[in-house]
């Protein structure tokens, strides 16, 4: 992505419609800034707050949110203060499943991109595009056909019971496994495509060198290929994971009560009267710090595999 | 001719693959397949019917989907239209007016809406439009859309604009066009397969918000995703699977032209 922004630079100087930038740019800029920068900050500002019961805050400074977050001081506040592990637990839960799911994703992404990636020409379209079609169709739909899939009493257990494979329905629903199933299916084209992108550019005289040299399939997969084309894996596992992370609708709709994960704490202080919105605005912000260092780390490693490849020319 | 050692292949990635596809693809299929089901029960196969779908249409809640289907669309049409000419305007900023001070960050800028949680944006959309009074309803609705849906529309957009070469308008313009002739008849129509493709997707995207719309939509009001999950949440029953076969099929027929538009593009520079 950010080579669309920096490589047109180069062609023309100038460009046709040199100096109106910032107006041409003025409209995103008011557009994003109010209402999702603003929003954003306010929303920084707001886990500083005091909350007020039924929702809404008090516009006086305090460090309650996060206290509450990470410390327990007692039903009445006044006990020495212990860790508390309640939220910080749901963080480690909603952390474990996204990683899970990244790498449900991975194994199964890898090899879906690199055989996609080995076609040629018209038949490589059409296995991309046949990958791209769930990505697009409604995230809900998607998550209430598996529900509607695995259930107990769904096609899925009624069919393995009818052909004798197993006895009694599977259960699947309701547990941290249909999360993680749910999280994977719903982000599985995220992996694909980065991957894809990668093995597309990279040099198959690599390969064959490695073989010349009685190299094992295996032995180039691990030293050569994976680490050519691991901004590709990095960027896939980055898309996989971020969103997985705040996901609210394959843990409201298949985990149930028992798989709670931040993008449900997080709705929770905003809908209904029982909200702390200071709380949620604390949790939320952070969520995106998780995010944000994911991303920076992310960044990292794009531009030192940059770097790398033009040492490398 | 075949080699001794095809150092493209893999074996197991092919099964891989196909397992791939058929993890994406079966529930949609099942659901698909479930929505024609004569039965009352969603568990028992009772032989094929049309009879969810003139529930859909007819039945008792047809009005509620009917409103929602109403909302959802125009809210998509609206805010991919407004998305797809922002990111045209941002695209010709990026791509075409030589380096100004804040380019940088007005990609980023760009881009944030991809990279900030959803669940965040749509507390901090809500609790932005309570501290400024702002009446959530169909304008909170089509004013989140439109902020998710520029980065949708921007990357199709840009990545045209990019392979165009810039000399087009230049020669429009050492022939006395002016820039915003030089704009409307030569480029404009070189990345129009971008522009709807663009379109296209942001039109999708916004058809799709579930987690956004949720939040900043007030009581009173409902697009086709949340009054699914409402009634999903008493149960999945046969007309909520009659309606996401629709809404899938119009995903798909959306998609499929996209693809087609794009390619169609990149045949003819």
């Amino acid at each position: 992505m950010a080579q669309i922004g920096s490589s047109a630079r180069s062609s023309v100087k100038g460009g046709t419609f040199a100096g109106l930038g910032p107006l041409l740019m003025l409209p995103s800029w008011v557009v994003i800034g109010f209402f999702l920068v603003l929003p954003v900050i306010l929303m920084l500002v707001y886990s500083f707050l005091t909350k007020e019961f039924r929702g809404g805050v008090i516009w006086e400074f305090s460090v309650n949110a996060y206290d509450q977050f990470f410390f327990n001081r007692g039903l009445f506040g006044d006990e020495a203060p212990t860790i508390e592990w309640t939220y910080i637990n749901i963080f480690w839960r909603s952390i474990w499943q996204a990683g899970l799911a990244t790498v449900l994703c991975l194994f199964i992404g890898f090899p879906t991109a690199w055989f996609i990636a080995t076609r040629s020409g018209h038949s490589k379209s059409m296995w991309l595009f046949l990958i791209t079609i769930p990505y697009w169709v409604n995230l809900l739909i998607r998550t209430i056909s598996l529900k509607f899939l695995i259930r107990d009493t769904g096609p899925m257990n009624t069919w393995l019971m009818s052909w004798g494979i197993i006895d009694q329905p599977i259960h699947i629903i309701n547990s941290n496994l249909a999360v993680q199933l749910g999280l994977f299916y719903s982000y599985l084209p995220f992996m694909v495509l980065p991957i894809y992108a990668s093995v597309e550019r990279y040099d198959f005289s690599l390969s064959e060198a490695a073989a010349d040299l009685y190299s094992t399939r295996m032995e180039t997969l691990r030293q050569i290929i994976i680490p050519v084309v691991k901004p590709g894996i990095i960027a896939g596992c980055i898309l996989v994971f971020v969103p997985s992370l705040g996901a609210f609708l394959a843990p409201d709709l298949l985990g149930g009560s028992k798989t709670f994960m931040i993008g449900s704490l997080i709705e929770e202080q905003f809908k209904g009267n029982a909200g702390n919105w200071p709380f949620g605005a604390a949790v939320s912000m952070i969520l995106l710090s998780l995010v944000l260092i994911a991303l920076m780390f992310y960044a990292r490693s794009q531009s030192s595999a940059r770097k790398a490849t033009r040492a490398a020319d | 001719m075949r080699k001794p050692f095809d150092i493209k292949r893999y074996p197991g990635f092919f099964p891989i693959t196909c397992l791939c596809l058929f993890l994406l693809y079966t529930p949609l299929i099942v659901v698909m397949v479930y929505s024609f089901n004569d039965s009352n029960s969603i568990t028992n196969w009772g032989g094929m019917s049309l009879r969810w779908y003139e529930e859909v249409f007819y039945g008792v809640e047809s009005q509620k989907f009917k409103k929602a289907a109403f909302n959802s669309l125009s809210i998509a049409i609206c805010a991919a239209i407004t998305a797809t000419t922002l990111a045209v305007c941002a695209a010709m900023a990026m791509l075409r007016t030589g380096v100004f001070r804040g380019q940088t960050l007005s990609f980023a800028l760009i881009n944030l809406p991809l990279m900030v949680p959803e669940i965040v944006t749509a507390v901090a959309t809500l609790v932005f439009f309570s501290a400024i009074g702002f009446k959530t309803g169909y304008a909170s609705i089509l004013i989140a859309h439109i902020v998710f849906c520029i980065p949708f529309a921007y990357l199709p957009i840009a990545a045209r604009m990019q392979s165009v070469d810039a000399t087009y308008e230049q020669a429009a313009q050492d022939l006395y066009a002016t820039r915003f002739e030089a704009f409307r008849l030569v480029l404009l129509p070189l990345i129009l397969p971008g522009v709807i493709s663009g379109f296209l997707l942001a039109f999708i995207i916004s058809l799709d918000d579930f987690i956004i719309t949720n939040f900043v939509k007030g009581a009173g009001i409902e697009t086709l995703p949340t009054a699914i999950f409402g009634s999903v949440k008493q149960g999945i029953k046969p007309s909520i699977m009659a309606i996401s076969t629709l809404l899938l099929l119009l995903s798909v027929v959306f998609v499929t032209l996209s693809y087609f538009v794009g390619r169609k593009g990149q045949q003819t520079p």
